[in-house]
């Protein structure tokens, strides 16, 4: 019988992704739901000694896959290597990051192994009861017909993703075929404090390559450095306003917007006065935008920008008015001085970054 | 009778939609501003096909008909008027009158390169002295027996696109004592295939207008400018009738572009009251508002349906030139009714030059003015009243 | 070069709106749009005709009305266009349409294939590599760059930190991110030409043959729907007047909640 939670280890150059670590400690609470285990499936070339740190992660086992075939990411041999790992250890569930890694791969192994595969998760259960928690505290989500067609003790993964660019969630099943697989976006889950020390299997699984298995021929590795900006792709704004009082202020809201991996932007009325580029401009006459955190820095909110910017999925304003329009709009709305708070949110985003990394 | 677009000029009417959206959209505050038009955007036209659309294919046309045509002017108008009088220009005033009365010969030489891409027009009839009135053309064609050529010498005044055009069909008279009787139409190479000026051709800088400001609209002067006689259209005195058919049509395309400034200005303002908040509410909500926009949205209405059936007149081959000249009349006060409450429904942003109803207001007024002022359209439509 | 393109008809998210009340999708009047990530790979496959040869052929499984999806397509240039509809398809999950178009793909021929990465609607960006697969072909995702190389494509296929060059013989398939090419208008001689053309229909009955009725459509799709739901129509949220010391410790305390931190 299929059993088990197998999260795939993504690793480049030999570090293993953050998502890896987020995955595990999701795991742990599911498996522990399911009185299962968890496992991470580490491939790669001379990878073996990361293991520990998934262990410490929330792994109860490692299978490790090694082969020089396995260094750089290329699609078949990792779906020949994760294929033989799924019919030979038979997995439940098989999770994966919804990465451009974990979105090629799980497919094409979901394809070959015939089962279904859930894309771009961002909340997971097993239990029934927590499920129904998470949707009354969220949604407005109808429990009473879920409980009569699926009942209190079902055990199948309820994966919850969003769907029509963020505007509707839906949970998804995979209710006759196993394992129940699921990539899962990354910073969504939450890791687990590391067990130093913690014991866990270490397993090394052969795959015998051929030379064939090496479809592709890569003719060369690049790591990229930053790529030029689009407002309306980056997942976090922070924008500034008149007021900022200067140009230059600009610099201490990048500083906020580079900790968040984010971008500036701007009111109207900056560009127009030459303070920053007009590809940066938000509103009616610049470009409309909807990431996760639109922070608003010294704007007011006239109209114009509001159209541009309202269907942010969070935003945080800060103004030293506090009735500027801008607030109305807002999930969090700071009366202050931008001065004065920007620098010291650059200060305490640093110190998070510290103690969280 | 049938009020739905077929599925392939539905089909058009997004593709314009799109590409007045995305690319006309973007400049047109600033075409306005610096009062000149971009000629990569109209490059852009030429390669979609925007400047050929009611022409055969076997020129390297389109293929589409006045409806088509007619959707187009609407869909770019929405975003800017001076586009729309561009491909108006080109296409129902230079092109119609070659495709209407060129020869086979003519048509391969003169249209083909104007609407596959590679030429822009113009039209030379309105001088100084000769507007609504335009019997009362100047400009002399002189024929000189010895070269087969005419030698053209006069002054036309708010040519559009002779700023940029490369080919301009102008009148002139051949016989001054023949009235109307007496002019002609002649295709007149403005530059050669290099881009040089042709000797005699003087054109103006961009005369200083009130609206329509990105449109190249000059004098253009003609100084002993030599043209072969194959370059006459029809015949010696066709002129004034090749003058007023291509106006006739025209005019669908000034009407739907009325109807473009109008929807452009109201979806605009319908954007703003949305949005805009005042004693506790969006504008939108009190029914003084409602009721206003229910009204613009009405007379939009019905100045399309006019221009739409006009067009669909033409196509059918049947006299169109009263329905015409009713859809131009109606639409273009439309625009102009429409495109003011716009600006008062947005109040003092509305007044301002950064939201485009401002524009779209100053553009508007253009269209009771050229093409045939409204009471021009008036002399036409009750002259086929048999009143006399 | 055969290439074809499986594109796919989706509503513009961006002007789908949640009715606040019912916290349901309101889909009326939003208008069908060719998915952004195809209509790049149609551009794509529309330069390549152009460098090497050969045609393009575009494939779209949906509704009858995505007919004028195919439409656009071949306003655009492409050379002929297939059709993929039947009730049997409906209700399809990422799985059971990958068998379907692969399927339909088989009997069509192909050198290259390219699908989209992702659609706007679903963003599951799974059918390409699902199709790969059934047609047991190499595929590279993320293509942000294809350039034709003697008898290979020589493909830049994007990471978050990296990209990679590689070259790829055909048969094979691609899925385009929407930098891969910046698509074209349609032609509006175009879409005249396109309305006289034939679109080949294909329903259950013209794949059968190469189809197990058991994997496809609702019944046949290993993942399901347990519901829809909209998110929490969005407080009025809070204004806070307080030290800015307090200001920041807030504003850490949302992000961490929003999952920005």
């Amino acid at each position: 019988m299929s059993k088990d939670l197998y999260v795939i280890a993504e690793q480049r150059d030999g570090e293993i992704a953050k998502v890896t670590f987020e995955l595990l400690g999701e795991a742990t609470v599911l498996a522990a739901d399911l009185n299962e285990k968890v496992y991470a499936v580490l491939m790669g070339d001379k990878i073996k000694d990361k293991s520990q740190e998934l262990i410490e992660a929330g792994a109860d086992g490692v299978i490790v896959v090694e082969d020089p075939m396995l260094a750089e990411y290329v699609t078949e041999p990792y779906a020949k290597a994760l294929t033989a790992v799924i019919k030979n250890y038979d997995p439940n569930i098989v999770l994966f990051g919804a990465t451009s890694i974990g979105r090629d791969l799980a497919p094409r192994v979901a394809a070959r192994v015939h089962t279904g595969l859930t894309a771009d998760c961002t909340h997971l259960d097993i239990d029934m009861n927590k499920y129904f928690d998470f949707l009354h505290a969220t949604s407005t989500a109808d429990t009473a017909s879920i409980e009569k067609r699926l009942g209190m003790d079902d055990k199948t993964l309820k994966m919850t993703r969003p769907a029509f660019g963020g505007n509707v969630m839906a949970t998804i099943r995979c209710a006759d075929y196993r394992p129940q697989m699921a990539t899962v976006r990354p910073g969504v889950m939450k890791k687990i404090a590391p067990q130093a020390g913690k014991q866990g299997t270490v397993e090394e699984f052969k795959v015998e390559f051929t030379a064939a298995d090496m479809n592709v021929d890569i003719k060369e590795v690049v790591k990229d450095t930053k790529k030029a900006v689009d407002i309306t792709e980056a997942k976090v704004l922070v924008s500034g306003g008149r007021g900022i009082g200067s140009p230059e202020f600009y610099q201490e809201l990048k500083k906020v917007a580079d900790l968040l991996g984010g971008e500036i932007s701007s009111s109207r009325a900056n560009v127009d006065a030459g303070w920053i580029e007009r590809d940066r401009q938000v509103g009616q006459t610049g470009k409309t935008v909807r990431p996760e955190l639109y922070m608003a820095c010294g704007i007011s909110g006239a109209i114009q920008h509001i159209a541009g910017m309202e269907n942010s999925e969070c935003v945080i304003a800060i103004n030293k008015n506090d009735t500027a329009a801008i607030f109305e709009v807002s999930d969090l709305g700071i009366v202050g001085d931008v001065k004065v708070i920007i620098p010291k949110l650059v200060e305490a985003l640093d110190k998070y970054k510290a103690e969280n990394n | 009778m049938d009020f739905k677009l077929s599925k392939t000029h539905l089909l058009q009417q997004e593709m314009y939609r799109r590409f007045a959206e995305n690319e006309v959209k973007p400049l047109a505050e600033e075409m306005d501003e610096t009062e000149v038009y971009s000629m990569e955007l109209l490059a852009k036209m030429h390669k979609y096909g925007l400047m050929g659309i009611p022409y055969s294919k076997e020129y390297g046309g389109v293929g589409g008909d006045y409806l088509s045509y007619a959707l187009c002017m609407e869909e770019v108008s929405k975003m800017d008027g001076s586009t729309g009088i561009t491909i108006s220009v080109h296409t129902s005033l230079c092109c119609s009158c070659i495709d209407s009365f060129g020869t086979e010969e003519q048509k391969q030489k003169f249209l083909r390169p104007l609407i596959d891409g590679s030429k822009t027009g113009c039209y030379g009839l309105t001088e100084p002295n000769a507007g609504s009135d335009a019997a009362g053309q100047q400009t002399q064609a002189v024929y000189d027996e010895a070269t087969d050529e005419y030698i053209i010498n006069g002054g036309k005044i708010f040519t559009t696109n002779s700023g940029f055009a490369d080919t301009c069909v102008v009148f002139a008279l051949t016989d001054k004592t023949a009235g109307t009787r007496g002019i002609s139409a002649f295709v007149v190479p403005l530059k050669d295939d290099d881009g040089n000026r042709t000797p005699g051709v003087t054109v103006s800088d961009n005369i200083k207008r009130m609206g329509i400001r990105a449109a190249s609209n000059c004098e253009v002067s003609y100084e002993n400018v030599r043209v072969p006689a194959a370059n006459r259209l029809g015949k010696e005195g066709q002129g004034f009738k090749i003058a007023m058919k291509a106006l006739d049509g025209g005019r669908i395309g000034i009407a739907a572009q009325s109807v473009g400034l109008a929807q452009g200005a109201l979806n605009e303002a319908v954007e703003y009251v949305k949005e805009r908040k005042q004693f506790g509410r969006p504008i939108a909500a009190f029914q003084t508002t409602q009721f206003k926009l229910a009204d613009m949205q009405t007379k939009i209405d019905a100045a399309r349906l006019l221009t739409w059936r006009a067009a669909c007149i033409k196509d059918a081959g049947e006299n169109y030139g009263p329905a015409a000249a009713m859809a131009k009349l109606f639409a273009s006060d439309v625009a102009n009714q429409v495109c003011r409450e716009a600006v008062q429904l947005m109040g003092g942003y509305g007044y301002c030059r950064e939201y485009p109803v401002e524009r779209a207001l100053r553009d508007a007024k253009i269209t009771e003015i050229y093409e045939g002022t409204s009471e021009v359209m008036k002399m036409v439509i009750s002259g086929s009243m048999k009143l006399k | 070069m055969k290439i074809v393109v499986c594109i796919k008809q989706v509503p513009d998210t961006n002007e789908v709106k949640l009715d606040p009340k019912t916290n349901r999708l309101i889909r009326d009047g939003v208008p069908s749009i060719i998915n952004h990530d195809d209509k790049s790979g149609i551009e794509a496959a529309l330069q390549l005709r152009e460098k090497v040869g050969g045609t393009v052929t575009v494939v779209c499984m949906g509704p009858p009305q995505a007919d004028v999806a195919l439409r656009e397509a071949l306003a655009m240039g492409c050379d002929d266009a297939y059709l993929l509809s039947a009730r049997e398809f409906g209700g399809s999950d990422t799985c059971a349409t990958a068998i379907i178009i692969s399927t339909a793909l088989k009997k069509i021929g192909y050198d290259l294939v390219i699908t989209g990465r992702q659609a706007i609607d679903g963003d599951t960006a799974q059918v390409g590599p699902q199709i790969a697969e059934n047609l047991g072909i190499p595929q590279i995702s993320y293509a942000e760059e294809i350039e034709p190389n003697g008898d290979v494509l020589t493909v830049r296929r994007q990471y978050e930190d990296r990209h990679h060059m590689i070259d790829i013989k055909t048969p094979c398939l691609l899925t385009a991110l929407q930098e891969l090419a910046e698509p074209r208008y349609m032609h509006a001689g175009g879409i005249i030409d396109a309305y006289d053309k034939d679109i080949t229909v294909w329903g259950f009955d013209d794949l059968k043959d190469g189809l197990n009725p058991d994997h496809i459509g609702l019944n046949g799709s290993p993942t399901k729907v347990v519901t829809s739901f909209g998110k929490m129509a969005k407080g009025a949220g809070t204004k806070l007047d307080v030290s800015p010391d307090e200001a920041v410790a807030a504003i850490i305390a949302k992000m961490e909640e929003r999952h920005i931190i």
